[in-house]
Parts: C-alpha cells; structure tokens; sequence
C-alpha cells in the first residue's frame, strides 16, 4: 500500500533538530565519561566484553553506507553488496590474519597501522611518515564526507522550514558539526598517554552510536517493506519490476570491488584502531567473526528495499543518496525520520571520533614529535616529561585533521557522490596491503622494498584516482586528462600503458596494487635488510609459535665423535656416554658411536634442551654440525630463554633476599624476646629481694618476741618498733609497684585541674621537709617565674617533686648541703631544675638511675626499694612530658617538664614504654 | 671461749636480729655491712664461722666467699650463706664456689641455730 503522498509541513523546526542533536551528543559525552570512569575504577569487566568490541568494528559503517548505500543500490543494484562482502570474507574467512594482526598490535604496543609498519621495518621513521601522509590524504576526503552527510541531512530537514536562511548555511552546520567532534575526540581520546593508547570512553560511545544506526536503518526498512510496501512479497515483485540495465552484475568489477573492501577493513586507519589497537583480549576475535558479518548483514538488509520504494515514490530528480532520510520525510514520518536522521549522525560522528583520534596519533607520533625532538636535540636542550607535549600535540592533530576535513569540504563544496569518495579512499588505503601483508608472513621483507612500494602505490592512487576525482581541471588539467602527463598517451590518469577496458576505480586499483607489490618485492629481494629489520620481521611472523618451530635435521655432515663432548659437557660424563652407547644400540651398534642420522640428532636434541633450552640446544648442535648456519631467529630464540633464566634468577635472588630478611627480623625478634626474658627474671628476682629482705627481718623479730623470756621490755618495744617499721617498708614497695605497674600500662586515671605551680612547689618542699629532718638542707628558688597557671595532674606532679626533694636531702653529699630550684617556660612546656651540690651522679650511672631497683647506694641510707625515679619518669610521661638527669651542673640536677596545659589527648599519647619500644 | 661468728649484712635489722639470736645461744658475734672490710679483719683474725648475704653493696656475697676461699687462713673457714633472691642459680653458684650451707630469707631462726652448730659443733 502506498502511503498518502502529502509535503511535509513545518512541523519539525530546525530548532528542534538542533536541540536532538545536542541532547544526543551530550548522552554520547556521558555514556564515554561514565565509561572512562568504570575502567579507571577497573570494575568494568563489561566495558571489555566481545559484544562491545564487535560494536566498535561497526565503525566501518560510516554515513557513506548509512545513506550511501541505498543510493548506490538505486543506482547500480545489488553490488553496493560487495562493501558488505569483503568484510565478512575477512572476518569469516581470514580471521587468521586479524589475529596475528591483534596479537602483534598487542604484543608490540603498536599504536597505528603506521606503527605496525614502521615497527616491522626495523622502526623506521621514513616509513612511518609516508604511511601517513597516505592514511591522512585518504582519510581527510572521508572525513569531510561525513561532514557533508550530516550537513545534507541537516539541510534535507530544514528545506521547507522557515528557517532556511540559517540551514541553508551548510558550511555553518559542516563547521559546527567538525568543532563539537573535536571537542568530543580530544576530551576522550587523549585523555591521558596510555602505553597501549586505549580508549574505553571512546569504544563505548561507538557501541551505543552502532546500536542507534542499526535500529535506524532496520525501523526505515521494515517501514518501507511492511508500511509502504505490502510485505517481503511485494518488495521483491517491486525489485524485479524495477531492476534497471545497470543491475547487472560484472564479475571482474565485483571481485575488485569485494577485494577492495577486503583490504579497507584491515588497513583503514580507524578500522585498525578498533579492531587492533583498542582490542582487549584476541579472543574476542572468536566472536567478532560471526558477530560482525551478522551486523553487516543486518545493515545490508533493507538496503534494496529502501532503495526500490524509494525509486518508485520519491519524486523525479531526488536524491537516492538522501532516501533512507526523505522517505520517512515525504511520507510524514517525522519520528521516524527523526530515528532516522540520528542513525545518519551516528554513523558521521562514529567514524569522525575514531578517524581523527587515529590520524592525529599518527600524525603526533611520526611526523609532530619526531620533528619536535630533532629541534630539540639540535638546540641541545635536556628533554623534559614529554607527557604534556605528546597529549597536546595530539590534541593538536586532532583539531588539524578535522580542520583539514572541513576546509576539503569547504573546497570542493560537495561535488561529488558520496560513495565515490569512500571508494577512493579505499584504493589509497589498499596501499598499506603489501607491505602489511609482508610484515605479518614475509621475512624476507624489507624496509627499503616497503617504502618504494608504498610510495610507488601511492603516487599511482594519487594520479589515477585522487587527483582525478576532483574533475577535470581542478588540480589535473582537462588536457592532462585527455592526452597524458607530457602528452604521453600511455601516461592518461584513467588508462595507463593503455589499459582502457576497467572503470577508473578498478584501473587504479590494478595498477597502484600490482606495481605497488611488484616495487615491494623488487625492493625487499634487492636491498639487505638490517640486523634490526631481521629481529622484528621474526619477531612478527613468528608471533604465534616463539620460543621457534620445530626444526628438522636433514644434511647432517658431523662425527659422533664431534658431538659426545658437547654432549659430555651439557649433560656430564656417564650420563652422555650412557646417552650415545643408548642410541647406537637402538642402531643395532656396538661402543659409544652410533651413526649421525637425523633421528639421532633429534633426540640429542631434545636430550640436551631439557638442559640448556631449546633454543641453545639447536644453536650448539648447528655449531657443531656445522650443517646449518646459527641464524638470527636462533640467536634470538637463545636470547630469550637467556631473559627468560635470568628472570627467574632475579626472582630466585628476590626470593632469597627477602627470606634472608625475614630471617633476619625473627633473629632480632629472638634476641629482643631473649632479652626481654632475661629482664623479666631480673626484674622478678629483684622483686624477690625486696620483699624477701623485710620480711626476714619480720618473722626473726617475730619468733623473737614469741620466746621473750629474760626480755627487757624496752627490748620488746624496741623489736616490736623494728616488725612496725618493715611491715610499713612491706607496704610501700607493695604500693609503688602498684603504682609503677598502673603507670607503664597507661590505665592511669589522671586528675587534671588547675593549679599554680608555686604552690606544687610550696608543698612539695613542705613534704619532704620530714626526710632526714636533721639535716639542714638551704633550699633557693626565684617565686617569680613559679607563678604559671598550669593544667595537669598536680597531685602526681607533686609527687615527683617530693620524691626529687626527697632523694636529694638522702643522697647530696656536701657540708653545706643546697638546692636551687629554676623555672623555665618555653613553646608551651615548662622547665623545672633541681640542682644541688652534692657529687652528682657518676657518668656510667646516669643512663641506669630511672631503672626499676636501681639504687645507687645501700639501702640503709636510701630506705627505698630503687622505684622512686622510675616512677618519677612514668609520671612525667603520662603526664606528656619527662624527667632527665642533666650533667655537667655541678651537683645533680633533675629538669622536670610538661606541658603547660595538658590535654586529655596528650596524656592519652603517653610513650609506650621503653620495653614495648624495644620490643617493636 | 665462745665461738666466734662473722655475720656480713648490709640490712641492719636482719644483722640485729642475728646477732640477738646467736648471742643468745652462746656465740661471739661481730656485724659487718663491708664486704671489702669485713675480709681484712678475718685476714687477721679468722672467725670460727661466717654468715654471708649475698646481695651486698659494693663486693658481693659471691667475691668474700671466693676470696675466703683463697685465702691461706680462711679456706676450711664454715661459710652459711643467706640470699632473699631465693633463686636455683643462686644456690648452684654457691655451691660451686665452695659455701657449707645455704639458706633463703626469710629463715627460722631455730633452723640457723642448728645450721650452726651443725657446722661448728656445740
């Protein structure tokens, strides 16, 4: 059934279209941001999945095949089915080479195809430059079609709105269109210099916009099919009825055509950056090659369909090119044209983002950076972090690349049909085949034979196609056209040596591709490749079976006698006699020489490589056969396993280093455990002493009094007296213990209050007036600086001053015996010395006074048991400050300091104490 | 004659309650709190026995017994050595370095008495 043909009214503002677009591409910035942060989070497992991988591919649909393709089957039938077909062939058929490919990208960090070919070439930087320039010559036109397309479909939009004073603008709409892609490739294709340059914002943003275009051209198809026509059958009716003379299919245009497209998927600038570059894992090739031939399928559907409804509605003189968008447009459709005008947009930006992110690489990495480094190192200049150089030349590049596609947009203006151009920059790209083809299978390959056929490839695209393509005397002059370069008939841009039976397309094709492989040959058989040429070409056709293949002995020309002390060497005496006298009796010989057949030297082969490698084994045998020269992929076998061993001896050497680390921390933990043991008896047997000591005293005096018989009672008193006097001795021990023990563990309860320091030290002096209350002890202080408002504990501050006093009026030898007692106040902390003119402490004994139990003197004269200034220091401690003996003061002298103010905090952060330190 | 009994004791109430109880059981008792001291009088005049703490300032109990050991006049002197250590290694290094006897603190006094005169004779 025919729809109602009726002109579409100004329903969908321009305005309207605009606002679409500007929503879509903000969805396209959140999907790729949301992307980039999941695989910067690394909990993106999904990100790298081979679905998402296989809708990246889908960047080869570009608006060409979105709109193009319909036009093209309008115009010429069923072969717009051969852009379809190279593809699937590659992916069901060659696979193979994709996974080489992948695997070489992944492996060698390759970053462009121009970097695959430099880095297969021994890295050469010639090389990488001209792939370049060719990828960037090809893949501007392509990119300015996709400017075109958008811009066309814009315009078709907007044709009958009021609006068209701005729509019609499309060099407005084209520059728009090329600035915001920009802005999108740089802020998620150069957000940081990944070593292996991927981009998951970039891939997953090129996955939904893959999805969106499948599901526009599939909604216009099956509108066009079961809306417009009356089902599968009628539209197939309407094809036969319609087919034109044109339809016909030529089988030498279609193998060229299907071969071409064969080539573009592998060699296309941003095909590779999907399919090798920003590849994950090469298995998810496995589902790409059903995957992807599936999703062109689909994309090849509804293409004939379109095209013939198309043909019969649309009105004489429309552009088929433009069908898949003004069907749904003429018919009222709008919402369908809507889906169907961003499926279009998809497929511009989608093959713009990736093109331009892989051009610009290209560009920065072999031609920007290059020329900027040899500017440097000629001013030489130190090279900095070329980080923030490399990201803004690359940002660079991409502004440029799309500035390029505009500005040949902005030439030639549209000329031509949007599939030509596709076309054209198919047979530049083909030009990378043969030297790609050759990295991945020809050894023999060699740079000088790459760059000539390249450039020989290149300027033949150039000349025939390229320059043609934009009409005659535009670049190439009509006559130039018509008679030749010099007016050498042989030399006509669209018949070379006279070749006229091939369309200009195939022409070029033929020509630039043979002469280009013929160039390439003769270069590589004719030129001696360098050392580095021959490790990379190894390196890249043996991808998939290093450490080498099996090799085979065939003109052995060596005495067993040569070979039994190699073997002798390798495997040790009566091992390799044994050896040889085992493998001439399975000859059917006597003694130890057996016969030099290729059998025997396998064996021997593998025998010596369970012991040296593989690789040096065959090396050493091929010495000393003296059959096969040692070739450089067996030096290179050698030195990998060599790597190989002596990363297993590094990791063997780190394993030892850190066990004899290990070792080393569990021998201190010992000697710090022993130590601690040894402390812990002495500190018991001390504690023994101590209270062992007052109790004898006890319980003699006790059983004493308990036979006073003939006792005078002032004895008994006396006795008594003595039993009073220890018990208390008893408790005081007992209570400082106590006292130490709740102070070294910190479960403390401290009292902080207010309080004057002058007052501490008042009642401090008043308290310890008692201690040898007969000895006159002058005692000098300056009340000023006394007068500090502290916040601590001051019942334990308190304490400490009393037992300094204390210690100091027993143990000041001197006839005069004095204190002086200082304040200081300085950063938040206060300074108390007590400084007397005693002898002070001997030097060997400083270290050891504010130890448990260490009494200086005999107990007599101290009546202590040795706690005092271990307690002294625990105090001070909790209190957030400290007790030291400072020397050299004339007599001794004990500084006390804390903090002025003590908080809650600080006591909290007491040091732990010097065992636990120790221990630690 | 009473014997006589050298008591070394840097606790003055431990040396008191020695002297009250040997005196009363009949001996002679001279206190000294010096090692260093207390050997040169027995150089000169040797006890018929010797009361040694262990844990003494200066020279310990262990230095007078090896000492008392090399001595010419002191080597078969009785020694009854007291310790508040109450340790096996104490009583082994005692033994090793010659004492007769040896007692922990807190002792009965009725056990020192017999020590004593075990050592001595009545």
């Amino acid at each position: 059934m025919a729809g109602p043909t009726r002109r579409r009214s100004a329903t969908m503002s321009f305005n309207l279209l605009v606002l679409t677009c500007l929503g879509y591409v903000i969805l396209l910035f959140a999907v790729a941001s949301a992307a980039e942060r999941s695989a910067a989070e690394g909990r993106a497992r999904w990100l790298r999945s081979p679905v998402i991988y296989t809708l990246s591919l889908s960047v080869y649909c570009t608006a060409w095949t979105f709109y193009g393709a319909v036009g093209y089957a309008a115009r010429s039938g069923l072969e717009f089915m051969t852009i379809y077909l190279g593809p699937t062939l590659v992916f069901v058929g060659w696979w193979v080479i994709l996974r080489k490919l992948v695997r070489i990208g992944r492996e060698n960090r390759v970053t462009s195809i121009a970097d695959m070919i430099s880095a297969r070439y021994g890295k050469s930087n010639l090389l990488g430059i001209i792939v370049t320039l060719l990828c960037v010559s090809a893949g501007t036109p392509y990119i300015a079609l996709q400017l075109q397309s958008i811009a066309q479909s814009f315009t078709v939009f907007a044709a009958d709105t009021a609006s068209t004073s701005l729509a019609a603008d499309r060099n407005f709409i084209a520059f728009w269109v090329a600035a915001g892609l920009a802005l999108f490739t740089i802020a998620f294709g150069t957000r940081n210099l990944d070593v292996n340059e991927q981009h998951p914002g970039v891939v997953m943003a090129i996955a939904v916009e893959a999805v969106v275009k499948l599901l526009a051209l599939l909604a216009v198809g099956v509108f066009a099919v079961w809306i417009v026509a009356g089902g599968p059958g009628d539209i197939l009716a309407r094809i036969d009825a319609q087919a034109l003379p044109e339809w016909h299919i030529q089988p030498g245009r279609w193998t060229g055509l299907i071969l071409l497209s064969a080539i573009a998927i592998i060699c296309l600038p941003r095909m590779f950056q999907v399919t090798v570059v920003e590849n994950t894992d090469d298995q998810h090739l496995a589902t790409a090659s059903w995957a992807f031939p599936l999703y062109l399928f689909l994309m090849s559907l509804f293409v004939l369909p379109i095209a013939v409804v198309g043909l019969e509605i649309m009105p004489e003189g429309s552009n088929p090119d433009m069908f898949v968008l003004t069907l749904p447009l003429h018919l009222g459709q709008d919402g369908l044209a809507l889906l169907s005008f961003l499926g279009g947009f998809s497929a511009a930006t989608s093959m713009v983002i990736v093109a331009s992110l892989a051009l610009a690489t290209m560009v920065s990495n072999h031609i920007v950076v290059p020329l900027w480094l040899k500017a440097r190192a000629a001013q030489k200049r130190d090279t900095g972090d070329m980080r923030l150089l490399v990201l803004s030349v690359r940002r660079l590049s991409i502004a440029l690349v799309l500035g390029f596609g505009y500005i040949y947009y902005v030439i030639t203006g549209g000329s031509a049909a949007l599939a030509a151009i596709g076309l054209i920059a198919f047979v530049g790209v083909a030009q990378i085949m043969p030297p790609l083809l050759g990295a991945l299978f020809w050894r023999g390959a060699s740079r000088t034979g790459a760059a000539l056929g390249v450039t020989v490839g290149t300027v033949i695209w150039f000349y025939t196609l390229f320059l043609p393509s934009f009409g005659p005397d535009v670049i190439l002059s009509a006559r130039v056209m018509e008679e030749g370069l010099l007016g050498l008939a042989w030399l006509r841009p669209y018949s070379l040596y006279g070749l006229t039976t091939l369309d200009p397309l195939l022409h070029s094709l033929f020509w630039s591709l043979l002469l280009n492989a013929l160039a390439f040959c003769l270069g590589s058989f004719l030129s001696f490749p360098s050392p580095i040429e021959r490790v990379q070409g190894a390196l890249f056709v043996d991808i998939f079976d290093r450490p080498g293949p099996a090799r085979s002995w065939t003109r052995p020309a060596a005495e067993a006698e040569d070979l039994l002390p190699v073997t002798q060497r390798i495997l040790g005496q009566s091992e390799g006699q044994q050896f040889f006298r085992a493998q001439a009796e399975l000859q059917g010989k006597q003694g130890y020489l057996p016969d030099i057949t290729p059998e025997f030297l396998e064996a021997l082969e593998l025998k010596l490589s369970g012991s040296v490698g593989a690789a040096t084994a065959h090396a050493m045998l091929a010495q000393t056969v003296g059959t096969a020269v040692v070739s450089v992929e067996d030096l290179m076998a050698v030195a990998s396993e060599t790597a190989q061993i002596m990363e297993y001896s590094a990791q063997l050497e780190a394993k030892s280093e850190e066990l004899s680390r290990t070792a080393r921390k569990l021998r201190e933990a010992n000697e710090m455990l022993q130590k601690l043991s040894v402390q812990k008896d002495a500190f018991l047997s001390q504690i023994s002493h101590e209270l062992r000591t007052p109790m004898t005293s006890i319980r003699a005096f006790s059983e004493i009094l308990m036979d006073s018989e003939g006792m005078s009672a002032e004895e008994q008193h006396h006795f008594a007296q003595i039993i009073h006097d220890e018990s208390i001795r008893l408790t005081r021990l007992l209570d400082d213990l106590l006292d130490l023990s709740v102070l070294e563990h910190g479960q403390v309860q401290l009292n902080i209050g207010p309080a004057l320091l002058r007052d501490l030290i008042d009642k401090s002096i008043n308290a310890s007036n008692s201690v040898q209350a007969d000895r006159n002890f002058r005692i000098s202080r300056n009340r000023d600086p006394e007068k500090i408002e502290i916040v601590t504990d001051a019942g334990r501050l308190t304490q400490v001053f009393i037992n300094i006093l204390s210690n100091a009026r027993k143990y000041c030898v001197s006839d005069d015996p004095q204190m002086r007692i200082s304040v200081r106040q300085r950063d938040g902390m206060v300074e108390v010395d007590f400084t007397d003119n005693g002898t002070g402490i001997p030097r060997d004994k400083q270290a050891l006074i504010f130890e448990k139990f260490s009494r200086l003197t005999d107990s007599m004269q101290a009546g202590g048991a040795g706690l005092g200034l271990a307690i002294c220091r625990e105090i001070m401690l909790n209190l957030g400050g400290d007790i030291t003996y400072v020397p050299g003061q004339g007599g001794a002298c004990f500084r006390v300091s804390f903090p002025v103010e003590l908080k809650p905090c600080e006591a909290a952060q007491k040091p732990q104490h010097k065992d636990a330190e120790a221990a630690e | 004659m009473a014997k006589r009994v050298l008591v070394i004791e840097d606790e003055p109430n431990i040396s008191e309650a020695l002297r009250f109880i040997l005196s009363r059981n009949g001996w002679q008792v001279d206190v000294s709190a010096d090692g260093q001291r207390a050997m040169k009088e027995m150089q000169s005049a040797p006890p018929d026995l010797l009361i040694l703490d262990v844990m003494l300032p200066g020279l310990s109990g262990f230095d007078v017994l090896r000492s008392v050991r090399a001595g010419e006049g002191t080597r078969d002197l009785p020694v009854l050595m007291l310790t508040a250590k109450g340790q096996g290694a104490d009583r082994a290094e005692a033994e090793r370095l010659g004492a007769t006897r040896f007692m922990t603190k807190p002792f009965a006094n009725a056990e020192v008495i017999a020590a004593v005169e075990d050592m001595v004779g009545p």
